[in-house]
């Protein structure tokens, strides 16, 4: 059985809280092969203790987002996406 | 007389969570199913070059090639486990080898304290040495008697049971001994670096 294998568009909400805006169509560029997508296009796995969001071509981890009950936090590894603001580092 | 009430609604809470009072965490419920999590796709490891590895803080690396590891003692495990998720599931069964047989195979530096376990596909995750020890982890590669299935973490997941599941890192290929906490994959964002269900040890600095 294979997972459920969501995209990008399933951490919309996660990412709008941290970012103040919708983040789907911004495009993020894999730092290990290159592959460009929209954030809303990249393989997303949701069923964990969070969210991770990878390359589409080669898997490489490119968001990963934490919420705890305190606060959201991110570590964004694709190039061309703004930085997240200092509270969610 | 309100004695016999209370003796049927005593005997009715036990029955109703399965004899499991006293072994469910704080914040927890009880699942009957397996929920599969997964930080990733899940890896589909070739029996043929799969190797089990002990590294980092120890005189030799050690290295067991699949029909190696299979020769190692192997034992029965029973054990209760819980997700950061928030489920806990009574009396799994797991076939597998303890990390103290495996630990036999090494001399240890005195100065490793902490572990990293590294897995197929990336994942780490960081625990204390002494969690590993005294029958209390192991290596498994069995479940429910059958070999354990990749969404799983098939072939090996390590089982740390009296920690969150995700100390229990699916796909694992080795254990690097280090003298200082390295955080892992989730710990380096938010998660706890011990992770005890017991003291909901959930996050750092919540
Ligand atoms: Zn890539």
């Amino acid at each position: 059985m294979d997972e459920l294998v969501l995209d990008g568009n399933a951490a919309a909400g996660a990412l709008a809280e941290i970012y103040g805006d919708d983040m789907t169509t911004v495009l993020a560029e894999c730092a290990s092969c290159g592959r460009v997508d929209p954030i809303g296009g990249l393989v997303a796995f949701v069923h964990a203790p969070g969210i991770v969001l990878r390359c589409t071509a080669c898997a490489t981890v490119m968001i990963r987002i934490v919420q705890t009950p305190s606060r959201t936090r991110i570590d964004v590894r694709a190039k061309r996406i703004p930085p997240p603001p200092e509270t969610a580092r | 007389m309100p004695q016999p009430f209370i003796t049927r609604g005593f005997v009715g809470k036990r029955q109703d969570a399965g004899g499991a009072a006293g072994r469910i965490p704080p914040g927890q419920h009880l699942v009957k199913d397996f929920p599969v999590l997964s930080a990733g796709p899940t890896p589909r490891a070739d029996l043929r070059t799969w190797t089990f590895r002990i590294e980092g803080l120890v005189k030799e690396p050690a290295q067991w090639s699949w029909d190696e590891f299979r020769e190692l003692p192997a034992q029965d495990f029973t054990k209760d486990i819980s997700c950061v998720t928030k489920w806990t599931k009574l009396d799994t069964h797991w076939r597998g080898v303890s990390v103290d047989v495996l630990l036999e195979h090494v001399d240890l530096d005195r100065s490793a304290a902490f572990v990293t376990a590294f897995s197929d596909g990336g994942y780490t995750t960081n625990i204390p040495l002494p969690e590993l020890l005294n029958g209390q982890a192991f290596v498994a590669y069995e479940y429910d008697g059958k070999p354990l299935a990749p969404e799983h973490g098939g072939p090996a997941r390590l089982v740390v049971p009296q920690l969150y599941f995700w100390k229990s890192a699916k796909w694992v290929r080795g254990l690097r001994l280090m003298e200082r906490d390295q955080p892992g994959f989730w710990e380096s964002l938010g998660y706890n670096n011990h992770g005890d269900p017991w003291k909901e040890e959930r996050y750092s600095g919540d």
